[in-house]
């Protein structure tokens, strides 16, 4: 078990340095100066030398990318280029709001996408499985950011049921006021994902002869559904729920910027929009870092559910 | 055999029939068309006995089971029959009663052991779930289930009740199939193919083991095998089904001495098991089986394209079931009140055919004769 | 249900072929529904410069944030655009991107493809290394990073595209690649010293093109997506262009006033996006139910 864990872990960071290298690289790659993108097109060769010394863009590219990482593991990611704050506290700061929006989103889109993927095997073919079908493949389709755009014009402005903007002002209540919207923008993708997956593996399940075994003695439909089948169709669904946080990071972050909730992806949109080099770097690399973790953390509950692979740590 | 089925203790009960399946007709929707799988098959299983149902694979002796169980796949339709298990038809139970029947008064052991158990759920989740009905405690389910799991033969069943699946390996997970099967003590017990992804050896133990969970509990088993030496090695009767009808039947001893069907006799020439002679070729049925598609289905008999004694009364005229030897009803001259009527499906057992049938066993002792020389 | 498998299909590529998976795609009403949607996107685009009534960059051809009307079926945005005119021009430039991105994808992801799937194992121990850590990358989060050195533009957001599609539909090309480069039919050509290009071009290409092409024809949405949001985050296609990201955005900042531009923007989004999804699914359902379970 250990050593399954420090294995993966490795292989998490890993993928994490090696996806931050590619993003130097890139960025050297191309035409242009980080500098002068930073300062503009009008800055005097003395400021751009201050910057350059400043982050470190004198030093060839290796040694560039190891002082980044040896900086970043010392939980120091340079500073915000306006305002002077480490980029860390800015990025952590951050951080919280971005979790909760996702992590409320999967929530309640498990909640409905399970059931009515469960729903769709069991009576697959039926009516009420083509609704669910279509429903889901036009809820997958349509871009978070319309439907960011479109909860607040009906349910905020329209409607004036939910409040449009902002996260609240540190109330419980309001919070979780603030939160529905943008929720729901960034959940209702997934309702239709999940219950895609489910639909799928539970078919695959049902047709497996240890239900028509659980079957041949007669116990209740329910609990067979329930206990037999949905156990193991949703072992693909936490894999792709852990692969899927990349999804859900880019959905966060047009929620973000539409219904004017601080996040990383306000923060990183923001960073963009001045040309904020540091701030950008840190929030990919978190960010970046938050998927790897999740696929991972996705991996492990799978282990855990399945006994054959909690054999195999 | 029929030594064992009078030690057996029950001598009265095997007068008794336990399930009776009566002209049961099976359909399968397909893309192509309704596929006639079962056609008017009758089967009877006495209490206390072992029936076995023999044929190639597609003959539908599988279909057969889970027509019995009521678990077949969404196309099967049940066009015709009853299965009547003590007089009541399971055909028309509602989809309730019928799983009241299930797990109670009738198990089932599946083919293949690898699968069919779930993999995420424990030995002991699985035999504790199928004691649902019984109102005591869960340390004496698990306390049922251990005692099960010994009787079958799994060592250390304390300790082991606790694994899962992967854990056993085949043979030990069909044991606990077994176990699983037997621990809700029913009146009938289907076993579709049980050994037939095992090894030999192992094969030889479950259908040991078979034998005497069974003498013990004196339930009645219909045990489904594509392999005719499983068949004799355990069960009192025999049903042979070829292209979804039966073809013959009768007691174990009737049918492997004096077997009244080409195709029962063919069936008995391929098995490797009971050719004496040095040979360079295992022996086949020439000829495949006919297409069951609705308005393919051949007239006459069903084996008269493959038939060495085929003649033009074949062509025209479904055979009926011809008595070969007759059963204890219709007044047995040996006096064994255990032996099922032998009956076969085809032209030449019929008396008035008399003369035919000698012809053809002077062609099939012709025939050995050739095999023998030749070698 | 199908009578006939993707394999065989694949081995026929005849007339009648077509014809069935025709008579295939008809009977599937969400299929016709999306190629509808799509036939209408893909000729609107294509006659943009024909059909638009208004010059889509002029200003003040209506009333600002003007309602739907005869002159302005859409309304008018807030310099008084007609946005009917935006939209239609918004669906050319989302085509424009879809189109040159996905080709790109396309013909890079092949080749490393097919490389790592015929090269040696060190060089698609590599590669695999490499597309792997490219999808590490949160796809927005990638585009913004780009956008931040780039600079906001049309070819920057081909560029995200193309480089997050690589990695998918070469691991696809390898997959399919390594499959078929050990059957025995390749091995006899080789036994006859046909070369590494005639297997290639000849054998493996030809049955690695028809997945993939139903798997860019699904990414179109995706694309679409993209670009509409990249565009909406004021990252994508730079004003005065149309892009119905950019109009959406427009409308945004309206959006107590005026909700017409918010509607407007939107509604071709969820058409196209939607159009596409069906359309590919039952492509996907007719040539090859199997594919993408891997990916």
């Amino acid at each position: 078990m250990l050593l399954y864990l420090t294995k993966r872990l490795l292989l998490a960071v890993a993928i994490v340095v090696l996806a931050v290298t590619l993003l130097f690289v890139m960025i050297h790659s191309v035409p242009g100066d980080p500098a002068s993108v930073v300062l503009g097109p009008r800055a005097t060769p003395e400021q751009k030398a201050l910057i350059h010394e400043k982050m470190g863009l004198d030093e060839p590219l290796p040694m560039q990318i190891a002082l980044f990482f040896g900086d970043a593991a010392q939980g120091n990611m340079g500073t915000d280029v306006f305002t002077q704050r480490p980029v860390r506290d800015i990025v952590f700061g951050e951080l919280p709001y971005t979790i909760v929006l996702i992590l409320t989103s999967i929530t309640w889109a498990s909640l409905v996408g399970i059931p009515l993927g469960c729903y769709s095997a069991v009576r697959r073919n039926s009516f009420v499985d083509k609704i669910i079908g279509v429903l889901s493949v036009s809820m997958i389709a349509i871009p978070s950011f319309v439907m960011a755009v479109y909860a607040l014009l009906i349910f905020a402005v329209l409607l004036g049921w939910l409040p449009a903007i902002g996260s609240g002002n540190g109330g419980f209540w309001d919070g979780v006021q603030h939160l529905i919207l943008p929720a729901f923008a960034v959940g209702v993708g997934w309702v239709g994902y999940i219950s895609r997956i489910v639909r799928a593996s539970m078919l695959e399940v049902l047709g497996e002869s240890h239900v028509r075994m659980a079957r041949s003695f007669g116990l209740p439909e329910r609990r067979i559904i329930v206990r037999y089948a949905l156990r193991l169709a949703i072992l693909p669904t936490v894999t792709v729920l852990g692969v899927g946080m990349a999804h859900l990071l880019s959905a966060a972050v047009f929620a973000e910027v539409v219904f004017a909730r601080p996040g990383l992806g306000a923060l990183i949109v923001h960073a963009v929009d001045t040309r904020n080099y540091p701030v950008v770097m840190g929030t990919v690399l978190v960010t970046t870092a938050l998927f790897v973790i999740s696929t991972t953390l996705a991996d492990l509950v799978n282990a855990v559910l399945d006994p054959r692979v909690r054999e195999g740590l | 055999m029929s030594q064992a089925a009078t030690t057996r203790g029950v001598p009265g009960a095997a007068l008794g029939t336990l399930l009776e399946v009566r002209s049961l007709s099976l359909d399968f929707t397909s893309p192509k068309g309704r596929i006639h799988a079962l056609r008017d098959i009758s089967v009877a299983v006495p209490k206390g006995r072992i029936v076995g149902v023999v044929g190639e694979s597609g003959s539908g002796k599988s279909t057969l089971a889970y027509a019995i169980i009521r678990l077949l796949a969404e196309n099967a339709i049940i066009t015709r029959g009853e299965v009547l298990l003590e007089g009541d038809d399971l055909l028309r139970l509602s989809p309730r009663q019928m799983r009241d029947v299930r797990g109670r008064r009738m198990s089932m052991i599946f083919q293949d052991p690898m699968t069919s158990l779930n993999r995420v759920l424990s030995v002991d989740d699985h035999m504790i779930d199928i004691q649902y009905r019984d109102s005591v405690s869960k340390a004496e389910k698990r306390r049922r289930a251990i005692k099960a799991l010994g009787h079958v033969g799994i060592p250390d069943p304390e300790s082991r009740i606790r694994n899962y699946p992967h854990q056993f390996s085949g043979g030990m997970r069909q044991r606990i199939c077994i176990a699983m099967a037997m621990l809700v003590e029913p009146d009938l017990i289907l076993a579709d193919e049980p050994t037939t992804a095992l090894d030999a050896t192992m094969e030889v133990q479950i259908i040991n083991l078979l034998k005497r969970l069974q003498s013990e509990l004196g339930c009645s088993i219909l045990f489904v095998s594509h392999h005719l030496g499983t068949v004799a090695e355990l069960c009192d009767d025999v049903v042979v089904m070829y292209a979804g009808e039966v073809v013959e039947r009768g007691s174990v001893r009737d049918i492997f001495h004096q077997p009244g069907h080409p195709y029962t006799q063919a069936l008995l020439e391929c098995d490797p098991g009971r050719i004496r002679e040095r040979t360079r070729r295992l022996p086949t049925i020439p000829g495949n089986v006919p297409s069951l598609l609705a308005g393919e289905v051949p007239g006459g008999c069903i084996f008269k394209d493959r038939c060495p004694y085929v003649f033009d009364r074949c062509q025209l005229e479904r055979p009926p079931h011809y008595t070969v030897v007759a059963g204890v009803d219709e007044g047995r001259a040996d006096g064994d009140d255990t032996l099922a009527a032998h009956t076969a499906r085809c032209h030449l057992r019929d008396p008035g055919e008399a003369s035919r049938d000698r012809e053809s066993r002077d062609i099939r002792q012709a025939r050995d004769k050739a095999a023998g020389g030749h070698p | 249900m199908t009578a006939i498998s993707a394999s065989d299909a694949r081995l026929i590529r005849g007339n009648s072929a077509w014809a069935e998976h025709w008579g295939q795609l008809r009977k599937n009403r969400l299929g016709l529904f999306g190629l509808f949607l799509v036939i209408v996107m893909v000729s609107s685009a294509l006659l943009a410069n024909f059909i638009v009534p208004f010059d889509p960059t002029q200003i003040m051809v209506g009333p600002r944030l003007g309602p739907p009307s005869w002159a302005h079926p859409l309304g008018t945005d807030q310099l008084g655009r007609d946005i009917l005119s935006r939209v239609i021009m918004g669906g050319r430039v989302a085509l424009i991107v879809a189109l040159t991105s996905l080709a790109a994808a396309l013909s890079l992801g092949l080749v490393l493809g097919l490389v790592a799937g015929f090269g040696p194992r060190w060089l698609d121990n590599g590669l695999l290394l490499a597309l792997d850590s490219v999808r590490a990358f949160p796809v927005i989060i990638f585009a913004l990073a780009v956008v931040t050195l780039l600079g906001p533009s049309l070819l920057t957001v081909v560029f995200v595209v193309a480089v997050t599609s690589i990695p998918v539909y070469a691991r696809v090309v390898r997959t399919q690649t390594q499959s078929l480069r050990d059957h025995e039919y390749i091995l006899a050509e080789r036994a006859m010293g046909a070369g590494t290009g005639r297997i290639l071009g000849v054998h493996i290409l030809p049955n690695v093109i028809g997945p993939l092409l139903i798997l860019v024809s699904m990414d179109v949405p995706l694309v679409i997506t993209l670009e509409a949001g990249l565009s909406f985050l004021g990252m994508g296609v730079r004003p005065p262009t149309p892009s119905w990201g950019t109009i959406l955005n427009d409308g945004y900042s309206y959006i107590q006033n005026s909700p017409w531009p918010v509607i407007a923007g939107g509604i071709p989004i969820i058409l196209t996006t939607l159009g596409f999804t069906f359309l590919g699914e039952a492509l996907r359902d007719i040539f090859d139910p199997k594919l993408r379970r891997d990916v």
